[in-house]
Order: structure tokens, then sequence, then C-alpha cells
């Protein structure tokens, strides 16, 4: 354990909280929204490695000096959720935006995975 | 502990005394007002010797929505989270678990505060409330003649 802190996965180790998602499909795909409240532009990690997409991301609080915590119900300064991403998704045309601290992230399907109607011929 | 497994009417009185010994046991400070629905916004509340500071994580809300009052001590901050799911039948939700609908949530502040000294500004989704305390109530070093 204690050489793991050469490791690529080792923030994947670090206590985060799971942020709360929603996943919506349609016809050409997928959105996710997730909250990350605090998280900025800049803290914020997108990762597509194989079929797992990694969202993570750091809380930046401007807490003035001294402060003095009297109650906190986000206790940890990081979200991370990580998902499996079906075949028939394309990683490589994934749109992010982020606004407000809500993160939507627009997950296409591949052109082959997209509907079509099949034609019947009648003979 | 097991004697009360044992009768089955109890079952219910079994999972309140549960939920309570572990709200107990993680909640430092259980409010009287509970947590709110949904926990949202979540809160932090914190101090400095000049001020009160309350950090409210509320992504997704329009500044000028979010309505903040402070009447008798008491801090309240409430608005409204449309939902981000679609009304329309030929989308599947897979997922659904951010908050949508109205929220509130109350905090009681110090008596030593100064209503009328409030700075708020929501960034990222977070909205931080700076409450400066009284001049009277600062902390201060009393010169000897």
């Amino acid at each position: 354990m204690t050489n793991a802190v050469n490791k690529p996965d080792e923030s994947r180790r670090e206590a985060a909280v799971l942020p709360p998602v929603d996943v919506v499909e349609d016809a050409t795909g997928i959105t996710l929204y997730a909250d990350l409240p605090g998280v900025g532009k800049e803290q914020l990690n997108l990762r597509v490695e194989a079929d797992t997409l990694t969202i993570e991301g750091e809380v930046v609080l401007n807490a003035p000096e001294g402060l003095q915590a009297s109650h906190a119900e986000v206790q940890l300064p990081r979200y991370r959720r990580v998902f499996s991403l079906s075949k028939e998704l394309d990683p490589d045309r994934i749109a992010a935006e982020l606004a407000h601290g809500v993160l939507k992230l627009r997950i296409p399907k591949a052109e082959h995975a997209q509907p079509r109607k099949v034609q019947i011929r009648v003979s | 502990m097991f004697y009360r497994t044992l009768f089955p009417r109890d079952i219910y009185a079994e999972f309140d005394r549960l939920q309570r010994d572990l709200q107990q046991a993680f909640d430092t400070s259980p409010s009287i007002r509970g947590l709110g629905r949904g926990g949202y916004p979540a809160l932090n509340v914190g101090g400095t010797a000049q001020s009160v500071e309350i950090y409210a994580f509320a992504p997704g809300l329009d500044p000028a929505k979010i309505d903040v009052n402070i009447d008798r001590g008491v801090l309240t901050i409430e608005g409204e989270r449309a939902s981000a799911l679609p009304a329309d039948e030929k989308v599947a939700v897979h997922i659904n678990e951010r908050f949508a609908g109205r929220f509130r949530r109350v905090v009681s502040l110090p008596d030593d505060v100064d209503p009328n000294a409030v700075s708020a500004d929501y960034r990222d989704g977070v909205l931080h409330l700076s409450i400066k305390r009284r001049e009277s109530a600062l902390p201060r070093r009393i010169e000897i003649k």
C-alpha cells in the first residue's frame, strides 16, 4: 500500500463524495447531469478509458483565514463517480458543459447504432 | 437485543430505533428542523472571530431566484429547482437522483451577528453567505493605564 503513490490510479483510493446524477436516454444518445457544486472548470476532470467514464472534481471554497467549521454536511472536498459506457455509445464525441455547478454530458450513440427504419418490400 | 426480534409486531419500532441510533452516531448536531427534503442544499457552517460563514451547496439555480432572509436571528434559504428531466415520453430515465422542487433550509445564527452586514455570492453552484459579527462582540485587547 505504501508504494501506491506513484500508481496512476492512486487518486481512486482517496475518499470522495458520490455526486447525484440524472441519466436520460433518447434515440440519439444519452444525457447525463451531475451535481458538482463548488467545482470550477479547472477543477473538473473527465476521463474516458476503454469503456469507463470517470467524473472527478475538486471542491474549492474561498474560505476566510481562521475558519472554524461548526456544522459540515459536505465533509470531503472531492466528487467522483464512474460509469461503464456500453459499446453503442461514441466516447469520442462526448460534449460537456459546466454551469452553476451542474455538469451536463451528452454522449451520442455511434452512427451504426442510430435507429433506422427498416423498409419492408412486398414482392 | 435478540429477544426484541422475537416480537414481529415491533419490527418497525426496531427500524426507528436503529435509525435514531445511526443518526446520533453520525450526526454530531441533530437539528430540530431536520435535514430538509433530500438534503438540498447541503450546508456547511463555520465562523471566524469577525464573521459567520455559511456555504450552501445549491447547484443549478438562477441566483436571482434564491431567497435569503434573516428574521430574528434565523436565516432562511429558499427557492425552487426545476427538473432537468424532459417531459417527453420517448426518452428513458435511467437514473434520477438529483433534487427537484421547492427547498427551504433554516439556520439559527449566533446572537452576536449583524443582520445588516451580510454579503452573498453564488459561484460554481455554491451560495456563500458571510455575516459580520457586531463591532461590540469582536474580541479586543484592553489597554491598562
